[in-house]
């Protein structure tokens, strides 16, 4: 029994990653558990939109694709599937993933929706909104709570092959399956720690297996275009070995890994989730073999009493407009451009909120560090943000004008609007979310 | 020298607070660029970018150091004007960090 190793692998790291690796890893990884992590933190806002037009959606875009791509494997092979691309309505995300099964002509399926972790009314109600919340009550379009591995595991108790969830923390994804299967206590904070680094490494797939990692001459990376995703051997005690699949590309490395150990880390002794506060401070990687990499080291204490919440709201629009200059005088002739969509835009007195005018080739990314470098070409952004859209539209439209208005030489001219969603974060006790589990069965 | 030639980098978000971890490629350089990287040298180097506290966690055993960067990204991912609103960017600009040849 203690000689048990659970193979858990990660099938996205993002809600538009590729699926093909994932696929793979259904039929080829011998996996116990794959796992999809689809959610980042403005997509359960912008499902929640999607889902106030029409209450059977708010799920992932991607769902229906990619449970088409991995239910036949993963059915085959006794896979099951834990995701959080039930985004901002899991039981739909169910009846959807349902029927995708029957259509494949699959049955004897289980499959499980974790909810509980949308908390919008109560942030809405002035007497239950935590103070000092940034967003009025009025402008709020989603308030999800962050919920830990409690609820998948109990999802798998009760049977569950696949469990589709809203806002979970993303490690805790991983942390679930695992306590389940090694009927880890919740209050085992040495395991569920080190349960939590396994989380933390794989959830952004690609980018422990040499994605996001190649700098050509300094760390190389082959076969990029094959990247394989990562999968993790853990055993009883917590302790893992990280890999990929034979004949994938890129690479599994100490470097890979230390890299993704940090990533998205603030203090590294102190990886908060509503699970446990993991400590990564102590944890030590072993290369063991081609793309083999023991992990362990990894600590605990308790897990805090409040949830993270993220509040979704209404920020106003965002308009924007480019333009391209090149050759002798580029630079010269785009800052003139800049100065003219300046003046213009106070012209018409439009009401920004902020603005900014960025030369890209020379300062958009990095400020004026490299700015004694002159370019062949360089290209002009106009973005503000506003109000109203009609007001943001106005704002590529100027850069527009540059065609027969502006320097010499212009060209390229593009516009776009967006209305800006933004997330807030705030805390709530415990006591106040209830998850729950809706089943159904085929 | 150039970091890039003895560390990499990968850069994070979260929020506003932008992370960058450096790490080595060799354990035997980890005293110099603990010595080098201070906290007034990384925010020196980024040019006013970073509004807030820059915060470094030393981790000897790994050879890294996790660099946390607050109000450093003009509002955070889901808010902010600028063309690289996660400050992916940034892990390129500390690796040109110049460090004496040991």
């Amino acid at each position: 029994m203690s000689d048990r190793v659970i193979r858990i692998g990660c099938g996205a790291g993002f809600s538009g990653d590729r699926i093909e690796p994932a696929v793979d890893l259904a039929r080829r990884g011998s996996l116990d558990y794959l796992v999809f992590e689809c959610l980042a933190e403005r997509t359960i806002a912008l499902a929640q939109k999607s889902k106030l037009q029409n209450v059977n959606l708010g799920y992932d875009p991607l769902l229906v694709e990619r449970m088409t791509a991995v239910l036949p494997a993963c059915v085959a092979n006794g896979v099951k599937i834990i995701s959080n691309m039930g985004a901002a309505n899991p039981r739909a995300a169910c009846q959807r993933t349902a029927e995708v099964a029957r259509s494949l002509g699959l049955s004897g399926l289980t499959i499980a929706a974790v909810e509980g972790d949308d908390i919008t009314a109560l942030l809405r109600a002035p007497n239950t909104a935590p103070s000092g919340m940034q967003p009025e009550p009025e402008r709020i379009i989603s308030a999800n709570a962050y919920l830990g591995c409690g609820p998948i595991r109990d999802a798998l108790h009760l049977g569950a092959d696949i469990v589709l969830t809203g806002r979970v923390a993303d490690p805790s994804l991983f942390v679930g399956p695992l306590m389940y299967e090694f009927a880890w206590s919740e209050h085992d904070w040495t395991r569920l720690g080190q349960a939590t680094l396994i989380g933390h490494l794989l959830e952004c797939a690609g980018q422990l297996t040499g994605g996001y990692f190649a700098d050509p001459g300094v760390k190389d990376v082959e076969g990029l275009a094959r990247l394989g995703f990562p999968l993790a051997e853990v055993g009883a005690d917590g302790s893992a070995v990280v890999t990929k699949l034979n004949g994938t590309g890129g690479l599994v490395s100490v470097a890979t890994c230390k890299e993704q150990l940090l990533y998205e880390v603030q203090d590294p002794a102190a990886y908060v989730t509503p699970d446990v506060v993991a400590d990564f401070s102590s944890v030590t990687f072993r290369q063991l073999g081609n793309d083999r990499v023991e992990i362990c080291g990894a600590g605990g204490r308790a897990r805090p009493e409040a949830l993270k919440v993220s509040i979704g709201y209404h920020d106003g629009f965002i308009g924007e407009g480019q333009m391209s200059y090149a050759g002798s005088g580029a630079v010269e002739r785009a800052r003139l451009a800049l100065q003219i969509v300046e003046e213009r835009l106070r012209l018409i007195a439009l009401p920004l909120r902020e603005s900014r005018y960025d030369l890209i080739g020379l300062n958009s990314v990095c400020g004026d560090l490299h700015s004694t470098h002159v370019p062949a070409e360089v290209r002009i952004r106009v973005v503000g943000r506003t109000g109203t859209l009609d007001d943001a539209i106005r704002i590529g439209r100027e850069v527009e004008s540059l065609y027969t208005n502006g320097p010499a030489g212009g060209g390229g001219a593009t516009q776009s609007v967006r209305e800006v969603v933004a997330i807030a974060s705030t805390l709530v006790p415990r006591e106040r979310v209830v998850p729950r589990i809706d089943i159904e069965a085929l | 020298m150039k970091l890039r030639q003895l560390a990499h980098c990968r850069t994070g978000d979260k929020g506003d607070n932008s992370n960058v971890s450096v790490i080595v490629y060799h354990s035997q350089d980890y005293l110099l660029i603990e010595q080098h990287l201070t906290t007034e040298r990384i925010r020196a180097h980024l040019h006013g970018r970073v509004r807030g506290e820059v915060t470094r966690y030393c981790l000897p055993a790994l050879g890294a150091i996790n660099f946390v960067l607050h109000d450093a990204l003009t509002g955070g991912v889901t808010r902010s004007l600028a063309l690289d609103p996660h400050g992916k960017c940034i892990s390129g600009i500390i690796l040109d960090l110049e460090l004496p040849v040991p």
